[in-house]
């Protein structure tokens, strides 16, 4: 059978740096190709030469055997080649209709406005993926995982042939993600090709026909039927084999919490959450988006406080009515979005990693003590491992992982008595994850309370002692992690 | 979206509640002569306001050059029709709308070319094109403009007598502004052109992807703002009759103060004309209030002060509230509003 997209040899270097190296791929029409690879391996560099964004240094491409030259983003729409974005690449401040209508509006060079018809098609393309969206809806006001489906939707206003998706679960939740899956399994059966970009491994077992991996801009193999394992796809990825270390907690049983919650209630966010944290534990948080998870870490963040209960630090009683209280306090977050609430983007490495701690590097003063700072600055970046060839180059130009170094970086520097991480690991890739982990349990083992609020089963399964499991705002069940399988608590998860 | 949460809504209360107060104190507010006259003179800001209206929503900082391109078109136009000796009211237009269309579009083009911020590039002209002025015309005051100008400016309609025998009508300019407000409207809500224009201020790149020819978007706005400032200039020249090089520079803040007031947002991909349409009036009537209160018209840049505080702080207010009865978590047991 002929494939619906061939490459061959496709080279791409940016300045002299090597993106890819004579990469051949293929995917068929009716197939998913799930595409994996560490952060900065070329995937993303291999999606803007496939849709037209960029074109090749060398190599060729062939769209139902036919060879493409000089691609463009029309010619590849024409070619029914479409891309979902991880950013999704949505307007916002328009209605879900004229989100999903205006590609097509535009492609057919209309000039006037007919507003029925916007919805109409809007409406046909929702209806192909059986999506139920009031079209009238301010895209901005939707959660993501529906902004998604009106980037999916926009897709399928044109003859669609193959479609790419870029990381498209990272901000969604377990209902979603399955819900999406799915629809691309239900793609698949209608013919149309897939390339699935994920750092999951779970959701490439679940969903691939055919894995193929880049590491370092090269293709390095593909995995089909019995050989998609956890295993054999983590070895594909990395190279080597890579072991996830199970936190082990070491409490001292005769410790007063460092953390204690009682009663904390928020109106429309949670109510009467009451746990304990020791020193040296990591306490799991699980339950889906919107359960409250995310509020409550907010709230004891003071960055949207709770409305009545208490809060004791070390056992002695905390107000926490904003953010620099709990800052005061010791208490450190992580938050979901690293790009927009835990970073300076544009700034340096070494401004990030201080940023918490500017205060004690004036002494008192107006200006800032740079020796001191400079020594601090190369002792995070050693301690965390982060690869960054000069301290002050932008955060922005890290991968992902290095990137959330930084963030945790920044508040290890306070050395917290308390460190939330709410969703420490999203869009970032294997190897890194590992590093991350080894970060958090020697902060433990330091002698800090840990918090994990995590989507991701396993991670919380290998990366806890205790395990709170929030729904509808309360906390329902706490668990020992010790007799919970990963498999038990994605079910509990899921069911609740 | 629902009318109380719209910010018309809240500009729209304010300002029957200044005129209000301002019936109580002078009833002459509410007369048909009055009305007349807060509406001619609002006329040249109303039409500007549409321009500006158009930047806000593409989004990347406000345009501050429309004056300063209203104030040379106006002064050319002027300087044309004394050259030929007459002509007519068409040919003005004619002349500053291209005059202004091709000032805009030189903006548009160092924008969109060098990347840079649309308030540093404007800025950067209206002193370019007003010092230009400055240079070329050695600040001679045109005191007396051509015949047309006088007709255009003393044409009323529904013309009535008043009781002190004075004649008293609406002006064309309303009209005329009226005019621009309905092809901005037209131009935001019903071609794609305006679609486009939204969708830039919504995210650019995005609206790249599927398929916007930004180039020629932001092209079109800003050769439309300077379109629109070359027949304000012209509104002007018939309203005071006289082309004075410094008469309209100046009005720039209280312009945009006033879309925004009615709703742009200044990161944009929103705004209304009907919004820029009602601060425009909230201005024009607090102005015109002042003087019937007899009120000192140093106090005007206060009252616009104030004005400003109140309209923000109503929409801020209704927004903060949205957000605090916003549901993050449907908690069990909790109850239902």
């Amino acid at each position: 059978m002929q494939p619906y997209l061939q490459l061959d040899g496709i080279s791409k270097s940016f300045a002299g740096v090597h993106a890819l190296v004579d990469v051949d791929l293929t995917v068929n029409s009716g197939e998913i190709l799930c595409l994996m690879g560490e952060n900065g391996s070329g995937k993303s560099t291999l999606i803007k030469i496939v849709s037209g964004v960029q074109p090749q240094d060398s190599g060729t491409i062939r769209v139902e055997g036919q060879e493409v030259h000089d691609a463009t983003t029309a010619e590849m729409i024409r070619h029914g080649i479409q891309v979902i974005y991880q950013d999704l690449s949505l307007m916002p401040n328009l209605t879900v209709a004229e989100n999903i209508a205006m590609a097509r509006t535009i492609r057919e060079g209309r000039r006037l406005v007919n507003w029925g018809q916007m919805r109409q098609i809007a409406q046909e393309a929702m209806d192909r993926i059986g999506a139920r969206i009031d079209p009238d809806a301010t895209v901005g006001d939707l959660p993501v995982g529906l902004q998604q489906m009106v980037a999916i939707c926009r897709a399928f206003t044109s003859d669609l042939r193959l479609l790419i998706l870029d990381e498209p679960t990272a901000s969604l939740n377990r209902t979603e993600i399955e819900h999406l899956l799915a629809l691309v399994r239900e793609m698949r059966g209608r013919g149309i090709a897939i390339i699935f970009i994920t750092h999951k491994i779970d959701e490439v077992i679940d969903v691939a026909d055919r894995v193929t991996c880049l590491r370092d801009g090269r293709n390095v193999g593909s995995l089909t039927g019995g050989d998609l394992t956890y295993d054999r796809i983590v070895a594909l990825m990395t190279g080597r084999e890579v072991v996830p270390v199970p936190f082990v907690a070491r409490i001292d049983p005769t410790q007063a919490p460092v953390l204690s919650v009682r009663n904390l209630t928020k109106r429309h966010n949670f109510a009467d959450v009451t746990f304990d944290l020791y020193p040296g534990e990591i306490l799991g948080i699980a339950g889906l988006l919107g359960s409250g998870r995310t509020e409550i870490a907010k709230a004891l963040f003071g960055f949207a406080p709770a409305d009545s209960g208490e809060i004791r630090i070390g056992g002695k009683m905390q107000p926490i009515r904003n953010v620099r209280e709990a800052v005061e306090a010791g208490i450190a977050y992580v938050p979901e979005n690293r790009l927009t609430e835990g970073l300076f983007l544009q700034k340096a490495v070494g401004d990030n990693l201080v940023s918490n701690v500017i205060d004690d590097l004036t002494g008192g003063g107006i200006l800032i003590d740079e020796e001191r700072k400079a020594a601090m600055v190369t002792q995070w970046i050693d301690a965390l491992s982060i690869k960054v060839a000069d301290p002050s180059a932008p955060v922005r130009s890290l991968s992902g992982g290095n990137q959330q170094r930084v963030v945790i970086g920044k508040w290890l520097t306070r050395r917290p008595k308390v460190l939330i991480l709410n969703g420490p690991t999203v869009g970032v890739d294997i190897a890194a994850k590992a590093y991350i982990y080894e970060i958090v349990h020697n902060l433990a083992h330091e002698g800090a309370g840990v918090i994990l609020i995590s989507d991701e089963a396993p991670e919380i399964v290998n990366n806890s002692n205790r395990i709170l499991l929030v729904r509808g705002g309360r906390v329902q069940r706490e668990l020992e992690t010790r007799q919970t399988s990963a498999q038990d608590l994605h079910r509990m998860v899921a069911a609740s | 979206m629902k009318l109380f949460q719209r910010s018309e809504f809240y500009l729209l209360v304010l300002i029957a509640l200044i005129c209000i107060f301002i019936t109580s104190q002078n009833p002459n507010f509410l007369t048909l002569q009055n009305i007349y006259g807060v509406l001619r003179s609002a006329s040249v800001n109303g039409i500007f306001a549409v321009g500006v209206l158009f930047v806000l929503i593409l989004g990347g900082t406000p345009d501050v050059s429309f004056p300063a391109i209203a104030q040379v078109t106006q002064y050319v136009a002027v300087l044309a029709l004394i050259a030929i000796g007459g002509g007519n009211i068409a040919l003005a237009f004619a002349i500053a709308i291209v005059l202004g269309a091709v000032m805009g579009a030189l903006n548009g083009i160092i924008i969109q070319v060098f990347r840079v911020t649309t308030i540093v590039v404007t800025i950067a002209t209206f002193n370019l094109y007003f010092g230009m002025l400055y240079v070329l015309s050695r600040g001679d005051v045109l005191f007396e403009v051509p015949r047309p100008f006088h007709d255009f400016g003393g044409t009323l309609l529904f013309a009535r007598e008043g009781a002190n025998g004075a004649v008293y009508g609406l002006s064309l300019l309303p009209v005329l502004w009226l005019a621009v407000m309905i092809a901005g409207w037209f131009i935001l809500r019903r071609t794609m052109l305006g679609r486009s224009i939204f969708a830039m201020g919504g995210d650019e790149v995005s609206a790249v992807r599927i398929g916007v020819n930004t180039f020629a978007v932001r092209l079109f706005v800003f050769a439309f703002v300077g379109a629109l400032a070359g027949v304000a200039g012209i509104a002007h020249a018939s309203l005071v009759l006289s082309a004075i090089p410094n008469s309209i520079v100046g009005v720039e803040l209280e312009v945009i103060a006033a879309v925004v007031l009615g709703g742009a947002s200044l990161f944009g991909g929103k705004g209304t004309v009907t919004g820029a349409m009602l601060g425009v009036l909230l201005f024009a009537i607090l102005r015109n209030g002042l003087v019937l209160l007899n009120i000192s018209s140093y106090w005007y840049d206060v009252t616009i002060g104030v004005a400003i505080i109140l309209g923000m702080s109503a929409n801020a207010w209704q927004q903060l509230r949205a957000r605090r009865n916003q549901v993050h978590v449907a908690v069990e047991g909790e109850a239902p509003r």
